[in-house]
């Protein structure tokens, strides 16, 4: 359920594959300089790394067509020889300030895990689990997990800084959440 | 093959009058090869769990078998000299000679061990060089940071290749470049076949480890082996993918 929630709800947020989400990446893509879909597909690749996973280039188009319904970038037609003309995108004056807005606004940081929390504070009640159980079962998690970023960091070509940066966020994340189930463990068992 | 054992391992501290049970009571073996981490609380205990497992500190009672061979009962000297051949250890406050360079606190063990200069030369080499402290190894422990004197640490506890390292918090004050370094290390010597028991906080640590030991209170109160899962083949992608 939790897998690695805290390290990711902003990169979900903006990013996530539900569709929407790649709007601001490409509103920032298209703020330095007009490009067609194909193009928008690369340059995030490129940008993201392995951070990222690719985007297939129907969800851009898909993407790329809602941003035009509401203003934010807008199409021309260029003809090609020989091939049906491609459709350059470009920034609108909203589309600058809807990018403006997301760069500026404080970006909201990882929901505390209040459902183990839950589970924790209840534990005596439904006398189903007793706390040190819980937490043991928790940690145990929390360190299989940690395994599994340790392994991805090490197959993560050690130039994409921008894929490392990501699984070090999560690491750290990780490591407070580790270190709270401790606190809980010093403060809840007695 | 079973290296260590301890049988109802017990420290208590005088503190004015007052006793400190510091560990409470502790069975815990470790297999030959077995790279084993040791978490819990500040104050659970566990540097004293280990600092008895390395005769460092004596136990109040209780049991401690290394290779099928009954210690807590050796004197300080034979601790000594078992120090020299088989046991490597990393102080949490590292612990070095402070009228001794660096190269010459790391060959010391070795050349104890036996090793001839030469060799306790290569070795001592080999280890700072894998700790990213080559350019260090002429200056005195004080003119180290507190993360540079902590690795110096571990290559001395690895200088004489012993088969059980023991490793109190070694990464404690490294960020994280370091730590990398320290964690490649610490594989290694552990894909060569040695024996690991690391006490840490670092879950990084703790997740290279096969077992991961919980102490509160000076009891053990998890003991996890961590068996490794089959991933699919991934990426970093997949730490956006793997939630939900
Ligand atoms: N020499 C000593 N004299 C008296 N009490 C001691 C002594 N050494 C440790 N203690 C006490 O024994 C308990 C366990 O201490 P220990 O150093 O083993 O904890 P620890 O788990 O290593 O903690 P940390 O994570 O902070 O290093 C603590 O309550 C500590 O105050
Ligand atoms: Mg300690």
């Amino acid at each position: 359920m939790h897998v690695m929630h805290s390290a990711n709800v902003d990169v979900n947020r903006q990013f996530g594959n539900g569709g929407g989400r790649v709007r601001l990446p490409l509103l920032a893509l298209l703020a330095k300089e007009p490009a067609h879909g194909y193009e928008l597909k690369q340059a995030l690749e490129q940008t993201f790394g392995s951070a990222y996973p690719s985007p297939n280039i129907g969800q851009i188009y898909v993407t790329l067509g809602r941003l035009e319904k509401d203003g934010l970038v807008r199409a021309v037609d260029v003809e090609q020889s020989n091939r049906p003309n491609k459709k350059v995108y470009y920034l609108t004056a909203d589309g600058r300030e809807a990018l403006e807005t997301w760069v500026d606004e404080p970006t909201e940081g990882p929901r505390v895990r209040d459902e183990f929390f839950m589970k924790l504070v209840l534990a005596p009640l439904t006398g189903i689990a007793d706390r040190m159980a819980l937490i043991n079962r928790q940690r145990r998690h929390y360190l299989s997990l940690m395994r599994d970023l340790t392994e991805l960091a090490e197959r993560t070509d050690p130039g994409d800084r921008v894929a490392l940066l990501l699984i070090e966020g999560a690491t750290l994340h990780l490591q407070a959440d580790l270190d709270w189930l401790e606190r809980c463990q010093e403060d809840l068992v007695t | 093959m079973t290296v260590l054992r301890t049988l109802n391992l017990v420290r208590i501290y005088q503190n004015g009058g007052v006793p400190v049970p510091a560990v409470r009571g502790v069975d815990f073996a470790v297999e030959a090869g077995e790279f084993v981490a040791i978490m819990g609380p500040s104050g659970s205990g566990k540097s004293t769990l280990v600092h008895m497992l390395g005769g460092l500190d004596v136990r109040t009672s209780g049991e401690i078998w290394l290779d099928g061979k009954r210690v807590d009962t050796l004197s300080e000297s034979a601790w000594a000299v078992l120090r020299r051949k088989k046991i490597g250890f990393v102080f949490q406050f590292y612990n070095l000679v402070t009228n001794m360079t660096v190269a010459d606190n790391v060959e010391l063990p070795a050349l104890l061990a036996g090793m001839s200069p030469r060799e306790a030369r290569e070795r001592r080499e080999y280890l700072l060089g894998e700790l990213s402290l080559t350019e260090r190894a002429f200056a005195a422990p004080a003119e180290l940071s507190g993360g540079e004197q902590q690795r110096v640490a571990l290559a001395r506890a690895l200088a004489n290749g012993p088969r059980l390292l023991l490793a109190d918090e070694p990464t404690g004050n490294l960020d994280s470049r370091n730590t990398r370094d320290v964690l490649k290390l610490l594989g290694e010597v552990h894909r060569q076949g040695q024996t690991v028991v690391v006490v840490t906080h670092d879950a990084k640590v703790a997740s290279k480890a096969d077992r991961v030991v919980t102490l509160a209170d000076g009891m053990i109160v998890d003991d996890a082996s961590m068996r490794r899962r089959r991933l699919p083949p991934g990426t970093a992608g997949d730490v956006v993918e793997l939630r939900g």
